[in-house]
C-alpha cells in the first residue's frame, strides 16, 4: 500500500489533531478520492457549504485513512453545474450527494436524483423487484414497538426477503438550519440532541471544533473526565443493547437483567455527575461541573460489578441455544462487503474493518489510556454482540482507570468568542462509530454552517445487504444489532 | 438453565413503588371518566416518536426495566395504534411525520388519551419551528397531558402517564 499524493500535501485543519484539507478541482476530486480508496480509505462525510460574500460553494468529503480525516475541498464557481458523484468510488456517497442536493441545491452529476431528506407529495420512487411468487411487504414509518420512524420496504419470496430498500427522513427537522440560528458558544446543545444516544460524542466533537476555532485546549482535567463521560456512555448503550438483542432473540430474561444493570449504572451516572443521561456536560472550554466527590467511589464500584455481573450473562447467552442459533449466521456481512460499501464504527469491527480513532487516532487522553482495539472476521449478529460484550469490558476497564488516574486542577477554562471565519473539524469515536462536526464560523462568533455526521449514514445501506437471503421475522434482531440512529442520519 | 434460575432468584425484585400524579401536568380536563370507566387500570400505549433525538425515547425504554416496572401497574406498551387507549409521542413533529402522527391519531379508537413527552414535544424544545419542523404536538394532535424535561426522567414519564388516567 502506497501512501496517496493527496495525503501528503494535504495543510493541517483547527480542531481535531487527525484533520486535514487539501484543495482540488474537479478531476482531482476523483483522481485522490480514487487514490484513498485504493490506500485503504473509506468516506467519512461528504457535504456542501453555499457561497457568501466572500466565498464560493464548496463541496467537502472527509476520508478516513489511518486514523486521520483527510478533506478534499472542491469550489463550485457555478452553481448551475454540477460535481462529480464519488458513488462509484465510495458507494455511501450516494445519499449524502443526495441530502445534500435537498439541503443547499448544489448537486452532483449521479444518476440517483431521487429527493432523500425533503419528502414530497409525489410518493417516493421504490425500485420494484418483479417475478413469480415476489411480494411487496411496505413497513413503517411508525413501528411497533419503542424505535424511531423510518420506512422499510421488502421483496421477498415466501419469508426469503431478496430486497430490502428504506426510506429514511422522517424526522428531518432542520438540525442544520437551526445551527445556524445559534452562536457558536451555544451549539454544543443542539450538537448534544442530534442523536440523544450519542449526546456525549457530538458534544465533545463540537466543542473540540470550537476549542480549535478559539485556539485554546481544555484543561487537563476536563479531557480526563470527557473520556470518562464517553465510556459511561458506550457503556449505557451497549447494555442497553445487549438487553434488546436477548429479547428479540426470544430471552426476555436478558432484557430485563441488562436493562436493570443499565438502570443501577445510570442511577450511579447521575450521582456523580448529576445527570442521567449526559447531555449538557461537556460545554466549551471543558466540563459543565466537576466530578462529584461523593459520587466518585460508588461510580467505581458499580462500573467494577457492571463488568463481572456482564461477564456470567455473557456465559448464559453462551449457553442458551436459543439464543445462539438466532444470533450465529444471520445479518452476515462479510469483510471484503464491508470493505467495499465502506462499513465503519461497531458494526465494521465486527465484519473486519478494525477502525477505532480512540487507538487510532491520537487525541487526549486517549493516547494515554490506549485502549485495546476489538475486532472480529464474522460479520453476524454474533459478531456484533461479541464486539459489544468485548467493548463493554474494555469500556469498564477504561473507566476504572480514568478515575484512578484523573488528573486534579480545573474542569473548565472558558472560552472566548473566536473571532475569525474558519473551518473546524471534530472528531470522536462514540459508541456506534466515528462522529463528526464541521464548524464554520461566520462573524462576530455566529455560525455560518455546522454538519454532524453521524456513522448511520454509511451503514444503514449495508443493512440493506445484510438482510438479504434472511427471514422476515429476522428482521428486527438484525437491525437490532447495527442499532443505526434515524436523527442523527436525518437531521 | 440453572445459572439463569440462579441469577433470578439472588437478584429477587427490585421494582419500587410509583410516583404520585400532578394535575399540573394537564393541559385539558377530557372525559377522565369516561375513560377510567373503559379502562379500569388496565392502559396500553403506543409510543410515537414523531421527530426525537431518540433521548426520550431511551427514558421511555427505562419504564420498561425491572426498577421502574410499568407493566407491574398494568400499563403496557402495545404495537398497533388500533390496540391503544393512550398516545406517548415524543419530538417536535417533524413536517415529514405530521401525516404519520394524524393517521395513527385517527386509527387510535375513542375515547383516548394524548401524553406529549419531553421539552421538544411539549414546546418544540430547541429544535422549535422551522421549515422542517412544525414544534409542538398539540400543533398537530390535542394533547391531554404534558411532561417536560429533556430528556425526562422515568418517574416524571409515570407521573405524566399515571396523571392522565386519574379522575
Ligand atoms: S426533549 Fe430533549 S431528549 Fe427529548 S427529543 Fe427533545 S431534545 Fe431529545
Amino acid at each position: 500500500m502506497r501512501t496517496p499524493g493527496a495525503t501528503r500535501q494535504a495543510m493541517p485543519i483547527p480542531g481535531s489533531p487527525s484533520a486535514a484539507r487539501i484543495s482540488v478541482d474537479a478531476a482531482g476530486w476523483i483522481r485522490a478520492a480514487r487514490d484513498l480508496a485504493d490506500a485503504g480509505g473509506c468516506l467519512l462525510s461528504l457535504w456542501a457549504t453555499r457561497p457568501s460574500s466572500t466565498a464560493s460553494a464548496m463541496v467537502r468529503a472527509a476520508v478516513l485513512i489511518d486514523g486521520r480525516a483527510l478533506l478534499l475541498e472542491l469550489s463550485i464557481a457555478d452553481l448551475a453545474l454540477s460535481y462529480p458523484s464519488l458513488r462509484e468510488i465510495f458507494p455511501s456517497a450516494g445519499r449524502m450527494q443526495r441530502a445534500a442536493f435537498d439541503l443547499l441545491d448544489i448537486r452532483s452529476d449521479d444518476a440517483d436524483q431521487r429527493p432523500w431528506l425533503r419528502h414530497s407529495d409525489e410518493g417516493y420512487a421504490f425500485i420494484r423487484v418483479e417475478g413469480e411468487g415476489v411480494h411487496e411487504i411496505p413497513v413503517g414509518p411508525v413501528h411497533a414497538g419503542i424505535i424511531e420512524p423510518g420506512h422499510f420496504r421488502f421483496s421477498t419470496v415466501g419469508e426469503k426477503v431478496l430486497r430490502l430498500e428504506q426510506r429514511l427522513g422522517y424526522v428531518h427537522k432542520g438540525i442544520e438550519w437551526r445551527f445556524e440560528q445559534m452562536s457558536l458558544l451555544e451549539g454544543h446543545r443542539l450538537a448534544a440532541r442530534v442523536s440523544g444516544d450519542s449526546a456525549v460524542a457530538y458534544s465533545w466533537a463540537y466543542c473540540q471544533a470550537l476549542e480549535g476555532l478559539a485556539g485554546v485546549t481544555p484543561p487537563p482535567r476536563a479531557l480526563w473526565l470527557r473520556a470518562l463521560c464517553l465510556e459511561l456512555e458506550r457503556l449505557q448503550n451497549h447494555l442497553g443493547d445487549l438487553g434488546a438483542l436477548g429479547n428479540d432473540a426470544g430471552f426476555a430474561f436478558g432484557l430485563t437483567q441488562f436493562s436493570r444493570l443499565k438502570e443501577l449504572l445510570t442511577r450511579a451516572i447521575e450521582a456523580a455527575l448529576g445527570r442521567r443521561y449526559l447531555m449538557d456536560t461537556i460545554v466549551p472550554g471543558g466540563m459543565a461541573s466537576d466530578l462529584r466527590e461523593s459520587g466518585e467511589g460508588p461510580l467505581a464500584n458499580c462500573v467494577a460489578s457492571i463488568a463481572q455481573a456482564a461477564m456470567k450473562l455473557r456465559g448464559i447467552y453462551d449457553d442458551h441455544g436459543g439464543v445462539r442459533d438466532r444470533f450465529a449466521g444471520a445479518g452476515c456481512v462479510e469483510p471484503i462487503l464491508a470493505r467495499r460499501l465502506g462499513l465503519i464504527g461497531l458494526a465494521g469491527r465486527a465484519s473486519g474493518q478494525a477502525f477505532d480513532l480512540r487507538s487510532d487516532g491520537a487525541w487526549a487522553p486517549y493516547d494515554e489510556l490506549a485502549p485495546v482495539k476489538i475486532a472480529r472476521e464474522e460479520g453476524d449478529v454474533a459478531a456484533r454482540v461479541a464486539v459489544r460484550f468485548d467493548e463493554l469490558q474494555e469500556s469498564c476497564r477504561l473507566i476504572g482507570q480514568i478515575l484512578g488516574m484523573l488528573p486534579p486542577g480545573p474542569w473548565l477554562d472558558p472560552v472566548g468568542i473566536p473571532y475569525g471565519q474558519a473551518l473546524a473539524i471534530g472528531l470522536i469515536e462514540g459508541w456506534r462509530g466515528p462522529v463528526m462536526i464541521a464548524l464554520e464560523s461566520g462573524p462576530n462568533g455566529t455560525i455560518r454552517r455546522c454538519h454532524p455526521q453521524d456513522p448511520s449514514w454509511q451503514n444503514w445501506p449495508v443493512l440493506e445487504h445484510a438482510i438479504i437471503g434472511n427471514i422476515v421475522p429476522d428482521f428486527p434482531l438484525i437491525n437490532k444489532s447495527f442499532n443505526l440512529s434515524y436523527s442523527g442520519h436525518d437531521l | 438453565m440453572l445459572k439463569t434460575l440462579y441469577t433470578i432468584a439472588s437478584i429477587g425484585i427490585v421494582s419500587e413503588p410509583v410516583p404520585p400524579t400532578d394535575v399540573s401536568l394537564r393541559l385539558r380536563e377530557a372525559l377522565q371518566s369516561e375513560i377510567l370507566d373503559v379502562l379500569g387500570r388496565a392502559l396500553c400505549i403506543r409510543h410515537v416518536d414523531a421527530g426525537s433525538c431518540n433521548g426520550c425515547e431511551l427514558e421511555i425504554h427505562a419504564l420498561n426495566n425491572p426498577i421502574y416496572n410499568l407493566e407491574g401497574q398494568g400499563i403496557r406498551f402495545v404495537a398497533s395504534p388500533r390496540h391503544a387507549d393512550l398516545l406517548l409521542v415524543t419530538g417536535p413533529v417533524s413536517v415529514n411525520m405530521a401525516e404519520a402522527l394524524r393517521r395513527t391519531y385517527d386509527a387510535t379508537p375513542d375515547p383516548k388519551l394524548v401524553v406529549a413527552v419531553g421539552d421538544c414535544g411539549c414546546t418544540g424544545g430547541i429544535f422549535g419551528e422551522n421549515y422542517a419542523s412544525l414544534g409542538r404536538v398539540s400543533n398537530v394532535i390535542p394533547v391531554d397531558v404534558v411532561v417536560p424535561g429533556c430528556p425526562p426522567s422515568p418517574e416524571q414519564l409515570m407521573q405524566g402517564i399515571l396523571t392522565a388516567i386519574s379522575t
